[in-house]
C-alpha cells in the first residue's frame, strides 16, 4: 500500500497534466497545480533551512571536522535573518523616525541602523567575497590552458584552432584581424549550432523517456526504491 | 635545461603573475581599443528601439548571483539605461534568492541617473518568488496573482505601472540577465508557450549555448558577457566598465593564446629531441 498510493497519484497526476494540453476543459487542474507547486516550492526552501541549521548545529556539538566554521555559518545566517525582517519592516524607521525616501523605498542612514542594512551588508560583504572568488577561475584557466591545451590529436587540434578563434573574435582586437569575425561568427553559427541542436534533442528524448517510465512506475528511485 | 624544457615546467605562480598584470596594466594604462558591434547585440538593441515609449512594460529579469556580477551587471545596467532613456517601463523581478539585492542595485543605480522617472509608475521592483518556471507560467496566467505585492511589500494593486497589466499579453518583452541556464526555461514559457518577445544576457561561457536559440527566432536577441555589454554600451552611447574592461579582457585573451602557442611548441620540440635521443640510445644498445 505504501508503495502503490504514490504510483498511482504520481500516474493519475502525469495522465491529466499530459492530457490538460490537448483538452481544454481539463484546465482547472492546471491551474491548481501550479498553486500546489508554488506552495511546495516555498516549503521546500524553509526545508532547506531547517535542514541547513540541523546539519551545522550537529557538526558543533559533535565538535567534528571545521566545526569553527559552522558556527560562523549559522551566525551569519542568523545575522542576515535579522537584519533582512528588520530591514523589511522597517523597524528602525519605526523606532528612530530618521529615514531618506530613497527612489524606491525608505533607506535607513544612520549609525547603528546601518549595521543591519540588509541590502548594504549584501552589497559590500556578499558581493566581493563572490566575486572575488569567481575572478580566481581566470588565473587558473590560463595556467590550465597552458598545461593542457595541447595539439596531440586531430580532434584536439581542431579544438584548439576554434577556440583560438572565438577568443580573438569575442575581443575587440580580434575583430582588426582579416578573417576572425567571419571565422568566429560561422564557429558559432554553424557547427556549434549543429552540436548544441543534437545535444538538445538527445536530452529532450531523455526527458521524455524518464517522465513515462516515472508516470507507469518503472522509474521508482523518486520513492526511495532502488530495484 | 633549455628554453622549452623550462617553459613546459613553468611555475604556475609566474603565469598568475603575468595574468594579474595582463589584467591590471590596461586597466591602469588604457588602451581604449574601438568595440566593434555584432549582429546578436545589435537585434537585442533593434527590438528593444522597437517597443513604443509609455506602453506596455518590459520584465527584466536579474537572474544572477555576486558571482557573475562583473559580466552580468553592466549588461543589466545598460539594458535598463536604454529603457529608461527611451521611456519604456520596467518591472524588475528575480527568480534567485541572491539575485534580489542586485536587482534592487541595479534598479536603484539607473533610476538615480533618471530623475525624471517614478517609482511604481516607470519602475517597479517586485523582488525574488521561488519556483522559477511556476513564476514563468503564473505570470502567463494572472500576473497580480503571482505577485501580490511589490518588492517591499507595496500591493501590486495600487502600482499604476501594474494596472491593467493581467499576463503576458500586456508585456512587451522579457529580457533575461543569467549565468545560468534560466533562460531556456523564459523560452519555454513566456515565448513558446504565451508568444512573448525574450531576450537574454549571458556569460560569456554560456554564449555559445543560446545561438541556436537565437538562430531560430527564439531569442530576439542576446549579449554574450563582457564584450556583449561592452557593443550594448557602445550602441547606446553611455559608456561603461564592461567598455572599461574590454582592453583588459583583450589583453589577457592574447596573452592566454600566446601561452596555448608556447606550450604546443614547447611540447612538440622537446617530444622530437626525446623520440630522436630514445632512438640514439637504443642504436647504442643494439650496437653494444
Amino acid at each position: 500500500m505504501r508503495r502503490q498510493v504514490p504510483l498511482v497519484i504520481c500516474f493519475v497526476a502525469g495522465v491529466l497534466m499530459l492530457a490538460q494540453s490537448f483538452v481544454p476543459p481539463l484546465n482547472w487542474f492546471y491551474t491548481n497545480a501550479l498553486a500546489w507547486a508554488r506552495i511546495i516550492s516555498c516549503i521546500a526552501v524553509f526545508i532547506g533551512l531547517i535542514s541547513l541549521v540541523r546539519l551545522h548545529a550537529t557538526k558543533v556539538r559533535r565538535r567534528a571536522a571545521d566545526w569553527k566554521f559552522s558556527i560562523i555559518t549559522l551566525l551569519a545566517l542568523l545575522y542576515m535573518m535579522l537584519a533582512g525582517l528588520l530591514t523589511r519592516y522597517g523597524v528602525f524607521v519605526k523606532l528612530h523616525g530618521q529615514c531618506v525616501p530613497g527612489s524606491m523605498g525608505d533607506k535607513i542612514v544612520t549609525g547603528f541602523q546601518n549595521a543591519f542594512n540588509f541590502q548594504d551588508i549584501f552589497l559590500n560583504i556578499q558581493i566581493p567575497v563572490q566575486a572575488t572568488m569567481f575572478s580566481l577561475l581566470a588565473f587558473y584557466i590560463a595556467s590550465a590552458a597552458f598545461r593542457a591545451f595541447r595539439a596531440r590529436t586531430f580532434e584536439a587540434t581542431l579544438l584548439l584552432v576554434a577556440a583560438t578563434i572565438v577568443m580573438l573574435g569575442r575581443v575587440p582586437v580580434g575583430h582588426y584581424i582579416w578573417g576572425v569575425p567571419q571565422a568566429t561568427a560561422w564557429i558559432l553559427d554553424v557547427p556549434n549550432t549543429a552540436a548544441k541542436r543534437g545535444i538538445m534533442i538527445g536530452i529532450g528524448l531523455g526527458m521524455t523517456s524518464t517522465a513515462l517510465k516515472i508516470m507507469l512506475g518503472i522509474e521508482r528511485t523518486y520513492l526511495g526504491i532502488k530495484d | 635545461m633549455n628554453f622549452w624544457r623550462f617553459l613546459l615546467k613553468m611555475d604556475r605562480r609566474i603565469i598568475f603573475v603575468l595574468v594579474g598584470l595582463a589584467v591590471a596594466t590596461p586597466l591602469v594604462v588604457p588602451l581604449n581599443l574601438p568595440v566593434r558591434v555584432t549582429e546578436p547585440v545589435r537585434r537585442l538593441y533593434r527590438a528593444i528601439n522597437e517597443i513604443p515609449s509609455n506602453s506596455k512594460p518590459v520584465i527584466i529579469s536579474v537572474d544572477y548571483d555576486p558571482s557573475t556580477v562583473p559580466e552580468l551587471r553592466p549588461m543589466t545596467l545598460a539594458v535598463l539605461r536604454h529603457c529608461f532613456r527611451r521611456k519604456i517601463p520596467v518591472i524588475v523581478i528575480t527568480m534567485l534568492p541572491a539575485g534580489a539585492g542586485l536587482a534592487r542595485d541595479a534598479m536603484e543605480t539607473v533610476a538615480s541617473e533618471f530623475p525624471g522617472s517614478s517609482y511604481g509608475k516607470d519602475f517597479v521592483y517586485m523582488g525574488y518568488k521561488p519556483g522559477a518556471s511556476l513564476v514563468m507560467v503564473g505570470i502567463g496566467q494572472d500576473f497580480q496573482g503571482t505577485y501580490p505585492a511589490d518588492g517591499f511589500g507595496k500591493p501590486s494593486a495600487e502600482l499604476d505601472i501594474l494596472k491593467g497589466l493581467h499576463n503576458y499579453d500586456d508585456i512587451a518583452m522579457v529580457l533575461d540577465f543569467t549565468g545560468s541556464s534560466i533562460y531556456e526555461s523564459w523560452i519555454m514559457f513566456a515565448y513558446q508557450k504565451y508568444g512573448c518577445k525574450v531576450g537574454a544576457g549571458v556569460t560569456a561561457v554560456m554564449a555559445s549555448d543560446a545561438y541556436p536559440y537565437l538562430n531560430t527566432g527564439q531569442l530576439v536577441g542576446l549579449l554574450g558577457g563582457l564584450s556583449g555589454a561592452a557593443e550594448y554600451e557602445q550602441l547606446i552611447n553611455w559608456p561603461g566598465n564592461a567598455t572599461i574592461g574590454m582592453d583588459a579582457q583583450s589583453v589577457v585573451h592574447i596573452l592566454i593564446i600566446v601561452l596555448i602557442l608556447l606550450g604546443n611548441i614547447a611540447y612538440f620540440v622537446t617530444r622530437k629531441k626525446h623520440g630522436a635521443a630514445q632512438v640514439a640510445g637504443q642504436g647504442q644498445k643494439g650496437s653494444s
